[in-house]
């Protein structure tokens, strides 16, 4: 049962061929088998997901069940969980159990989804490979010599793996979609204020959005459908009507538009991922669409902006942690200042104090002409030449990364090369687009991701795409051979 | 333009984040290679483009000024390091 999906399980539990509680019990044993290998997992809720489990069961049986009820997932840790461990995968939140949900968690728990437990990231997810981890990389687990991706790589392994179904992620700058590329999953980020925020630790909050990992288009779907939506407690949320995502899917794609933008077919991507990204445009071709070539003239530029306004919204965004009111203090302060600045300089990693570092510099008032208000004006650059692309074309497609998962260790001495794996992710997120990446073939026996953009709240489009692409095709089925 | 290592020393004190000493060349070296990336967006002129703060060009909503959490205060301070009488402990601030 653990290679099912969602829409699979949700069948299952409501023909009584299966319960929850065997469901849950089922996963839980997985987890405790694998999780050593993957280091997936930060926390483990087993006893309340069993408890979760028998009150879907409950559910099911008085015939009150929704398509989610009894469905286990895992949350990123970056969604606060109350009265369960929330890190961030960081020393400086350890010990740091919140007090409340976030909507997001809130929303699926009213669903009647089984939260498993919290996944492994990169710290504050700022990282391309989760080895920015306080607790330790995730191991990839098509090849536990490499990366599964960041910074949300704990949800994708673990998904990959079949130790969950599907997973909450966020994408800042392609956290959920790299990741999803690398461990051969489906993963959306939905639109910029799609989705509420509330609650899930802020990184980048021009940028942040709570995302999705899941085994299929359908099923990330049916989670979206649970997520989206309006809440007054995210004031960059937005209000307007959530589609139904699953009536969509079966849509024919023919007449559908599709761009290649040929700054994606270009330099950094890898000759045989580019064949099989190739593969998968003809393979639209035949399911109708018609495909044309774009442009995004200025996409290389959007890694420098992106490594402006992230650190610097960042800077701002973790000045909250103190050492005063929550999380980790240093021993023995001498003083206030050096209360803060042990605590800060203790808690938070190498790569989260790289970051605050470039974003206070971007902001000091001689910098912040040239740094920030310079990427910001990039920024709409960016964001205009999807405008201008968006006039020809209802979707665009290309790779999600330029090469199949890389080894542990071989980026993570050099900051530059690591940011520069997410050139093709980075500018939806500055443009606040929605973006998708699902299975499209392999390379040397690693999974290779296709990506797809559509325009703002255009998730049902990306999801009916994906759709009709998995029911043609069978790589989203592929599972990693150690963990069949 | 790379960043001395006591330039790095004082944006490090307005981030109020303690970095070891034997580490700042480091520090300088990294963040002079993300800082000659960032320069990239020099590459391109600017002038006259409205700086892009928010996506969707959403303005920021607001709602009326009336309380609508109830008290937490024990919540909040039961995962506080180190709380009195009800109230955060910090070092000595005034002397």
């Amino acid at each position: 049962m653990h290679d099912k999906t969602i829409a699979e399980l949700s069948a299952a539990l409501a023909a009584r061929e299966l319960s929850a509680v065997e469901l849950t019990q089922a996963l839980l044993d997985r987890i405790e088998a694998h999780n050593g290998t993957l280091n997936a997992f930060i926390t483990v809720t087993a006893e309340q997901a069993l408890e979760q489990a028998r009150r879907a069961d409950e559910r099911i049986a008085k015939g009150e069940a929704g398509a989610l009820t009894g469905i286990p997932i895992a949350h990123k840790d970056n969604f606060c969980t109350a009265g369960v461990l929330t890190t961030c995968a960081s020393r400086m939140l350890h010990n740091f159990v919140p007090p409340y949900d976030a909507t997001v968690v809130a929303r699926l728990e009213e669903a009647g989804v089984v939260m498993l437990g919290k996944t492994n990231m990169d710290e504050f997810a700022m990282g391309s490979s989760n080895e920015t981890s306080y607790y330790g990389p995730v191991k990839n687990p098509w090849d536990t010599e490499r990366v599964p991706g960041g910074s949300s790589g704990g949800s994708a392994a673990a998904v990959a793996a079949g130790l969950v179904p599907g997973a909450t992620a966020t994408d800042t700058g392609g956290s959920v979609r790299q990741p999803a590329a690398f461990c051969g999953v489906s993963g959306l980020k939905p639109t910029y204020g799609r989705v509420s925020r509330y609650g899930i630790v802020a990184f980048a909050s021009s940028l942040d959005q709570a995302s999705v990992i899941a085994r299929s288009a359908e099923d990330l779907a049916l989670l979206l459908q649970a997520m989206a939506g309006f809440d007054e407690r995210d004031s960059t949320c937005v209000d307007l009507a959530v589609p139904d995502y699953r009536a969509g899917l079966e849509q024919p794609l023919d007449g559908v538009r599709i761009g290649l933008p040929r700054e994606y077919f270009q330099d950094g991507v890898e000759p045989e991922l580019a064949k099989v990204i190739e593969a998968a445009v003809e393979e639209y071709r035949r399911l109708g669409a018609e495909i044309k070539e774009v442009s995004l003239p200025h996409n290389a530029l959007a890694v420098a902006a992106y490594h402006v306004i992230a650190p610097a919204e960042a800077s701002s965004n973790l000045a909250r942690f103190d050492g005063v009111r929550y999380g980790y203090r240093c021993e023995n302060p001498r003083d206030l200042e050096d209360l803060y600045m042990r605590s800060r300089g203790e808690g938070f990693g190498t790569e989260v104090k790289r970051r605050l570092l470039i974003g206070t510099r971007a902001l000091l008032a001689e910098y912040y002409q040239d740094a920030f208000l310079k990427a910001q004006k990039i920024r709409r650059l960016i964001h205009n030449d999807f405008i201008e692309a968006f006039k020809q074309v209802d979707v665009l497609l290309g790779p999600t990364t330029g090469a199949p998962a890389f080894r542990l260790g071989e980026k993570s001495a050099d900051p530059v090369q690591m940011y520069l794996t997410d050139v093709f992710t980075i500018a939806a997120n500055l443009a606040g687009l929605p973006a998708l990446s699902l299975p499209a073939g392999q390379v040397d026996g690693l999974p290779v991701g296709m990506q797809l953009i559509g325009r703002h709240f255009d998730e049902a489009r990306l999801l009916n795409l994906a759709h009709r692409f998995q029911q043609a095709t069978d790589w989203h089925t592929v599972r990693p051979q150690n963990f069949e | 333009m790379p960043l001395r290592p006591d330039e790095v020393e004082t944006i490090a004190h307005l981030a109020r984040l303690s970095i070891d000493q034997s580490l700042i060349p480091e520090y300088a070296r990294d963040l002079s290679a993300i800082l000659a990336l960032v320069e990239k967006m020099n590459t391109v002129n600017t002038d006259g483009v409205e700086p892009m703060v928010n996506p969707l060009e959403a303005v920021q909503r607001l709602r009326p000024d009336v309380v609508t959490e109830g008290d937490q205060r024990e919540a909040f301070l039961a995962i506080a390091p180190a709380v009195e009488d009800g109230l955060y402990l910090v070092p000595r601030v005034i002397e």
